[in-house]
């Protein structure tokens, strides 16, 4: 009946297009002529694992106030170059980088990629640009004291991470944003944005050295001799015992809480068992066992699901719902009871089988945009999964068996040491 | 967007729409009815809402258990929504695993169980679903200027429903409203991606071809008198942060002034799905700091709905201030005739966004139904051409028309974060 034509095209070495310009920028562009537009994304090692305490929320507020002017255009400058042929850009900072994406009619793309160059290497910092900013970081801050979900994950990740980096918020808090000087900007900026470790990936109506080259015009120039380098991430201390906190917001309907512990690296061996058990767990068909009990069968949430956070570092495994506050210690009890199970029995023979064919069946779905693709292209390069790792994934899938799941799920998971947030009235 | 579409009827009076895109083995189907929160009466507000819920609660063919994990194994992806004027399914599978999505449709047209106690149990759902937007200012906000902008027109409540019926909403209540409303003649199928047409028209025909036409529903119809006066009034609630609803009254989507005031609102506030910090709006509030965001927001209705400016007020400000300057833009356009690079601009950066979304399958199938529940595919073929026809002179007198204080409703979020 629905008679296929369009071949399956998992992107792989042959139409993956990788190079590392002679200053350490490492290009990835695929084509896809079916529509004419491009994306753009990637990112650099410039992220909040380099700021003191006191000055949280500085590689945040840096790459905010990229755009906000450089040495030759102004904030309404860049935007309505931007604006005017429909082209977006943006950066953003987690822990460990500053990323960037953008899109355009690929006949602008050489338009993004000069206002990228620039952001990124002269960017002016304007004094009124940056106190403008600084309010509406504040504004933000305010609105984020108020949702009940980032506050549980911010409670979540202050216990789960005590003493590690990863336990502070990439945004900051409102005594650190506002202790931030200019001179902070410009200082972090010089030491921690340059071309080594950059990585941009493209992927639209273009060839794919085209591309390259589009890049190498712009930014193969670039030099920062003295660009320092990420450092070690610290170890993290194990949790002991199971650990609560409850951040009391007042005048909510509704609580949320996280419940979790340490998941694998995206690096770890165990990567893929942990990731469909975690499937079978909280997120397969109507979010898994978590939202079976928790939402099908006590209707107390809305929202009920466990997920897998996996990084360069140290991950999260998290178990996370929003209910009504007086149904809180219910849910959390529920949930405590599947964990247990999970780590005694682990997952069925059958529950394996179709997070498998769920995870071989939907990867075609995942490059139906070029944004998806290009995201996909970055994944490969932050995580050296090799060009040829969507054609091998269906193996890696496969290969996972109940024993690595249950196996898996006993090193990460111990029902007596959970990190439990919650935030509400 | 070249492809060619298929538009046809089936003997039960179900409209098909096909269209084949060979770019990636992935096939999106929707169905549509013909149903939303307007159709709705008092007692009854969110039944449509609920409805769509217990649509996943499973058939004899498909019991919930094992529906919930057909349509994942498959590797598809599948949701369901409700708006003011539809309500609709989608699966995004791939190609050769379509089939099992159109059963599952067909099926849940007619024979759905509505279990009483599948019934209480979300019950209990939904309303931790709006108690979860409850925490929200904006949620709170925008429900009180919908509330007092529509006195006679269902427009008037949130498509999640008032609280009182969530809890008195009974069974039949529900199936009632699915009975009545999921009929053939009252549905739409947009299918986009990898498939033949003929083939895909001979499938479709085998599975929904089949079931009996019904009565057509009628529509909720209640216009909503002329507002005579602006109205103010004011949410409290907890946090730090002020914010500001403006809404306004426009026309339907098929109404002749609906394409200026899509011109208008790309200036005021930026295109949709773009960046709008270069927008009249963002450049006289923000830039300015009267407020720390500003951004427009109109919808494609069957009858007159409202374009909302919602503001985020600097902390510095009074509210009357960031009013004044928002009045102050609104004179000036009213005032001052637009250039035509201006709405040149907005053309292009329409088609922009036209060109994304032609990337994606899922998106492309979605708006064929979704024009199809307001107006005709032509709406959405025509857009950009209806867009460059438009005149300085056209988004004047449109801005002279609907910016009317006496017609516009102004609703306040005020912290209390502070003092409790």
């Amino acid at each position: 009946m629905a008679k296929q034509t369009a071949r399956p095209s998992l992107p792989g070495p042959d139409d993956i297009y990788r190079v590392v310009l002679s200053n350490g920028i490492t290009v990835l562009a695929r084509s896809n002529f079916n529509s004419p537009s491009v994306s753009m994304g990637g990112y650099l090692p410039a992220g909040a694992i380099f700021e003191s305490d006191e000055k949280l929320g500085l590689a945040d507020f840096v790459s905010s106030s990229l755009m906000r002017g450089t040495k030759t255009r102004s904030f309404d400058a860049i935007y309505n170059a931007l604006e005017s042929v429909g082209a977006t850009m943006g950066f953003d900072s987690g822990v460990h980088n500053t990323s960037f994406g953008g899109r355009s009619l690929v006949e602008e793309l050489p338009l993004l990629l000069k206002l990228l160059s620039e952001s990124l290497r002269t960017p002016a910092f304007p004094k009124h640009e940056i106190e403008k900013l600084r309010t509406q970081m504040l504004t933000g801050l305010a609105i984020r004291a108020q949702d009940t979900s980032d506050m549980a994950s911010m409670a979540f990740d202050r216990m789960l991470f005590a003493g590690h980096p990863y336990s502070r918020p990439a945004d900051g808090f409102v005594e650190t944003i506002q202790s931030i000087t200019r001179k902070d900007m410009v200082e972090f900026h010089r030491a921690h944005f340059g071309p080594m470790g950059m990585v941009i990936s493209i992927v639209g109506a273009i060839e794919p050295k085209k591309a390259v080259e589009a890049v190498s015009r712009v930014l193969g120039g670039w030099q920062v001799p003295g660009q320092v380098g990420s450092p070690v991430l610290p170890p993290h201390k194990p949790v002991k015992k199971t650990v609560k906190r409850h951040h009391s917001i007042a005048g909510k309907s509704q609580s949320d809480l996280v419940i979790g512990m340490i998941g694998p690296r995206r690096r770890d061996p165990e990567y893929f068992s942990a990731s469909l058990g975690n499937s079978v767990l909280g997120q397969f068909g109507m979010m898994g066992r978590i939202g079976e009990v928790v939402r099908e069968k006590s209707g107390l949430a809305y929202y009920a699901s466990s997920s897998l956070s996996a990084g360069i570092g140290p991950g999260t495994w998290e178990v996370s719902a929003g209910v009504n506050p007086k149904n809180l210690k219910k849910a959390i009890d529920l949930i405590e009871k599947e964990l247990r199970r999970f780590v005694k029995s682990g997952v069925t023979k059958n529950e394996l089988a179709d997070s498998q064919a769920n995870y071989i069946g939907r990867l075609p779905l995942s490059f139906e945009s070029n944004s998806g693709v290009a995201g996909a292209l970055l994944s490969i390069e932050r995580y050296n999964l090799g060009l040829d790792y969507y054609q091998r994934y269906e193996g890696l899938v496969r290969s996972v068996t109940r024993d690595d799941v249950l196996a898996t799920a006993r090193k990460y998971i111990d029902p007596d040491r959970l990190v439990i947030a919650t935030a509400g009235p | 967007m070249v492809n060619k579409i298929t538009q046809t009827t089936l003997k039960n009076g179900m409209k098909v729409m096909l269209k084949e895109i060979h770019t990636a083995p992935i096939i999106s189907s929707w169905v549509w009815y013909r149903v939303g929160s307007r159709d709705e009466s008092t007692g009854k507000t969110g039944v449509s809402h609920w409805t769509e819920h217990m649509q996943f609660k499973g058939t004899k063919k498909f019991p919930a258990s094992l529906l919930d994990k057909a349509i994942s194994r498959e590797g598809g992806r599948w949701n369901a929504s409700t708006s003011h004027d539809s309500t609709r399914y989608y699966e995004t599978m791939p190609a050769d695993k379509i089939d099992l999505a159109l059963r599952l449709e067909s099926d849940r047209m007619q024979n759905s169980i509505f279990d009483a106690r599948e019934v209480a149990s979300e019950r209990t759902v939904i309303i931790s679903e709006r108690e979860g937007h409850e925490n929200e200012p904006m949620f709170r906000l925008t429900e009180a200027v919908q509330q007092t902008a529509f006195h006679v027109h269902p427009y008037h409540h949130e498509i999640i429903g008032d609280m009182a019926d969530l809890h008195t909403i009974t069974r039949d209540d529900l199936y009632n409203h699915y009975r009545k409303y999921y009929v053939p003649n009252n549905a739409v199928l947009s299918i986009a991606g990898d498939f033949e047409t003929k083939s895909m028209l001979k499938r479709i025909k085998e599975l929904f071809e089949p079931i009996p036409k019904g009565a057509v529903p009628p529509r909720l119809s209640r216009p909503e008198p002329e507002q005579k006066g602006e109205v103010r009034l004011s949410v409290e609630g907890p946090g730090e942060t002020t914010f500001i609803q403006v809404a306004y009254r426009f026309p339907n989507a098929t109404h002749p002034d609906y394409f200026p005031l899509q011109v208008l609102d790309s200036l005021l506030g930026g295109a949709s799905g773009l960046s709008y910090k270069t927008s009249r709006l963002y450049r006289a509030l923000v830039d300015k700091e009267f407020a720390v965001d500003v951004s427009g927001w109109s919808e494609a209705t069957i009858d007159p709905y409202l374009y909302r400016i919602t503001i985020t007020k600097h902390p510095k400000r009074k509210p009357e201030e960031a009013l004044a300057a928002l009045d102050k833009e609104i004179q000036k356009i009213q005032d001052v005739l637009v250039s035509s690079n201006e709405i040149k601009r907005a053309v292009k950066q329409a088609r922009a966004v036209f060109a994304y979304g032609s990337e994606n399958i899922t998106n492309q199938a979605f708006w064929m139904g979704y024009v199809e529940m307001f107006a005709s595919y032509d709406w959405f073929t025509n857009y950009l051409d209806k867009l460059a026809k438009v005149t300085p002179q056209d988004v004047q007198r449109v801005a002279r028309k609907y910016f009317q204080p006496k017609s516009r409703v102004i609703g306040t979020y005020i912290p209390k974060g502070k003092e409790a």
